[in-house]
């Protein structure tokens, strides 16, 4: 019996990426087209996850600001950005587009500085990512006709968008992208803790001549997004975050006329069975817990294995982790990032905690963590019952829980054992496994020997708890007309 | 008749290789690493030579430039080995006397394979005879795709006996199997059938090594390794050519089967043309700046 070493032979040195980027001090709310600071004077900060370190003010909008900004938006909805030839409107877009890939570099590199994550996700993942929505959406804006034959689409107003922070500039993406191309005008409220790249977008709205008021964004902590939400010039509102707050938000519309749609947490189910690639399989299993750090709301957070190959599996998953680089976000050879706050640390080692109490086995990688900022280790706990805390409650970390099943009968019934319905992933070489398989499974997005892949052409969102409202692809349109 | 390997092997998902290969491509070498692993490729280059018009004036340049591929001053290994036709052994090996460096023939009615079994063997033998210390064969892959795997495995059976102590390298051609999981089916029969080394082509053939390809074969003799504890070397061979490419696959390996493969006895490129790129990638690290291609003989 052989055993692997992984050690220094052949140790990758430092490779960070050095390019200087604007991180500004202090950051404004971006209002009616400008930079205006908030009219309490007060600002907050955000900090860089990967060494806790204070990098730059963000302004504290409060309700006086949002509901300038929601005038503004109203404005702008009236006079300029509904009115507008949709071939117009698709001109802005397009050239959006092609400034967040004039500036991917720099805004990557931000993002990694304040949300943690590693910088080749967020320059192989995020940014060309962001561009292609606002590509594909640039495309729709004077062909709404034909996503929506004989309904004569028309645009439904401000939208109030508030957005979380495990893909800042992404999440920004799928949310104004699609309302601006249905002719609508927007209130974005960033997540607390990464605002900034938000506002460098912000400065790309008004580098491309967008009209004054189509897009304001409005930076602040929970209570900012809830004016947002409950300001009566609000006609539509899109929020991706916790389950918790959707479900506030879906109570404080509810006596509205305003529209919804949220997209919510996942737990979602892996599935591997023993006729799958099993080291394909290894590599998505690894891809759809720690992509992100495990932020990531259609994770893959549950694995469940067939019995037949479990102990196989679990072997391969020890080694693997093994091989995570774990450190400096912006080192382009780092696998995984810092775990965006402190809050969110807190969060995910209480739930390792009650893991470890309820008796599952916690397998973890050796790796060495930073001293400074927030960090948590690529992990995985065996011996998982569908009843353990860590089985239904969503950890938003680098940790997998594994279960086990017998049968593909018993694999649904487990994987559809949630309140959530987000997302699923299915490894099978056989072909009619998949379809049969995934027929019965209740989510959103399925992947079939593949996982956490993402295309603006593909509509995203979830079914039960992990809420409803389709973002992406033709779908992603819906939210954001009404059918004359 | 069917064929039943002792170990099975798990299917391979194009999609999925590929991309995981691809990976491995991202990482990013700099300074110290890049030093470390670019005299590491020297170290683990089968220099080769194999075509028609060789002869030993050829192979005594090639002879010399594997015992000291640079100038003192850049501190470079040697190469791990010469890589000749089976007629140009004996010269090979009194060209390199003295210097540690073995001679590694092809045989087996290299490059297609497509000769009777005798005469394939007493390839092997002449070779050996000759004094090749390590023998680079050629399976029958006309026999494999008709699904003549008993017939595949006797013969690299009959060729590790004909080798007696030289060490084998088996030539899967991967670049006529085409898929993943032919490439991984064959690994997994040739190191049951008595390999040291799995080898991807012959370089006649395009594709040659790819990445996935190669990525596959260091798979199976990982997991070969932890079920047996026995290590069997890898040789992509063709198609590398650039600095760059070595230092992925030496990327790949470290990171699939750890640091006990990262040495000429466990890895091995087969490359004609690659040296020259990494001695320049070498100069600019030591001097700072890159030289002109001229400044570095041609083997």
């Amino acid at each position: 019996m052989g055993d692997l070493k992984f050690g220094d032979a052949f140790d990758y040195a430092a490779a960070p990426e050095t390019t200087p980027v604007p991180l500004q001090k202090q950051y404004e709310l971006f209002l009616d087209g400008e930079f205006v600071a908030p009219s309490s004077g007060k600002y907050f900060w955000s900090v860089n996850p990967s060494n806790g370190k204070r990098h730059a003010r963000i302004a504290r909008g409060e309700e006086k600001d949002v509901d300038a900004a929601v005038r503004s938006a109203r404005k702008a909805y009236e006079k300029v950005w509904g009115p507008m030839a949709p071939a117009e409107r698709g001109k802005y877009l397009y050239r959006i587009a092609r400034l967040i890939q004039e500036k991917a570099r720099e805004l990557a590199i931000l993002e990694t500085m304040d949300g943690g994550k590693p910088i080749k996700e967020s320059r192989d993942v995020d940014l060309p990512l962001v561009a292609a929505h606002f590509f594909y959406y640039a495309g729709w804006a004077d062909k709404l006709e034909y996503a929506f034959p004989g309904g004569r689409p028309e645009p439904v107003g401000v939208a109030s968008q508030v957005i979380p922070w495990n893909f800042p500039l992404l999440m920004a993406a799928w949310k104004i992208a699609p309302a601006l191309a249905c002719g609508n005008t927007v209130v974005l409220k960033p997540a607390e803790t990464t605002s900034v790249t938000a506002m460098h977008l912000a400065q790309i709205f008004q580098d491309a001549g967008l009209p004054p008021g189509v897009v304001n964004i409005v930076t602040g902590a929970g209570e900012t997004g809830a004016a947002l939400i409950d300001h009566p010039g609000v006609d539509k509102v899109a929020f991706t975050g916790s389950t918790a707050v959707g479900k506030a938000i879906a109570e404080s519309v509810a006596d509205t006329t305003k529209r919804l749609t949220l997209e919510l947490g996942g737990k979602a189910a892996n599935i591997v069975f023993e006729d799958a690639a099993i080291e394909q399989a290894v590599e998505g299993v690894i891809n759809g817990i720690y992509f992100n750090q495990g932020h990531v709301c259609c994770a893959g957070s549950r694995l469940l294995l067939q019995e037949s190959i479990h102990d196989d599996f679990i072997a391969r998953l020890d080694r693997r982790i093994e091989t995570l680089r774990v450190g400096d976000p912006l080192d382009k050879n780092t696998d995984i990032g810092a775990i965006n706050s402190r809050e969110q640390l807190g969060r995910i080692t209480k739930l390792i905690g009650s893991g470890i109490e309820e008796g599952a086995e916690l397998h973890e990688s050796s790796a060495k963590l930073p001293e400074d900022g927030f960090w948590c280790r690529p992990s995985f706990f065996t011996g998982v019952s569908a009843s353990h805390r860590i089985a239904r409650e969503e950890i938003f970390g680098p940790v997998l829980s594994v279960l086990t099943f017998r049968t593909p009968a018993e694999a649904v019934a487990r994987a559809n054992d949630t309140c959530y319905g987000l997302s699923a992933g299915i490894w099978t070489d056989k072909g009619s496994k998949i379809f049969q398989v995934a027929d019965q499974i209740r989510a959103g997005v399925i992947w079939a020997n593949t996982f956490n892949k993402f295309d603006p052409t593909s509509p995203f969102g979830g079914f039960k708890e992990s809420g409803f409202g389709r973002e992406g692809g033709l779908q992603g349109l819906r939210p954001y007309v009404q059918l004359g | 008749m069917s064929f039943v390997l002792s170990t099975p092997v798990p299917r391979v998902d194009q999609v999925g290789v590929e991309e995981r290969a691809a990976k491995f491509t991202k990482r990013s070498i700099k300074n110290e690493a890049k030093d470390i692993g670019l005299k590491l490729a020297v170290s683990m280059m089968d220099l080769t030579t194999l075509e028609g018009a060789d002869s030993k004036g050829k192979v005594t340049h090639l002879c010399r430039k594997a015992r000291q591929p640079m100038a003192d001053r850049y501190d470079c290994p040697p190469c791990a080995a010469v890589c000749v036709y089976p007629n140009l052994v004996a010269h090979a090996v009194s060209e390199l006397e003295g210097s540690g460096i073995p001679v590694a023939s092809v045989a087996t009615g290299f490059p297609s394979g497509q000769y009777p079994l005798d005469l394939r063997l007493a390839d092997v033998r002449d070779a050996v005879d000759s004094g090749a210390a390590e023998i680079d064969m050629v399976i029958s892959r006309g026999a494999f795709l008709e699904g003549e795997y008993q017939r595949v495995s006797d013969e690299i059976a009959a060729v590790k006996e004909a080798c007696g102590k030289a060490h084998l390298k088996v030539i899967f051609e991967t670049g006529e199997l085409q898929t993943y999981d032919n490439v991984r089916f064959v690994s997994q029969l040739a190191i049951e059938a008595g390999a040291d080394f799995i080898k991807t082509s012959t370089g006649k053939v395009s594709p040659a090594a790819t990445l996935p390809v190669t990525l596959v074969m260091v798979e199976t003799v990982r997991d070969h390794f932890l079920a047996t504890g026995k290590k069997i070397g890898v040789k992509p061979a063709g198609g590398i050519r650039t600095a760059k490419q070595a230092l992925q696959y030496l990327v790949m390996v470290k990171e699939t089967v750890g640091d006990d493969w990262l040495t000429p006895e466990l890895f091995r490129f087969g490359a004609s043309s690659l040296l020259g790129d990494v001695e320049l990638q070498i100069a600019k690290r030591l001097d700072g700046n890159y030289q002109g291609s001229d400044y570095f003989s041609k083997g």
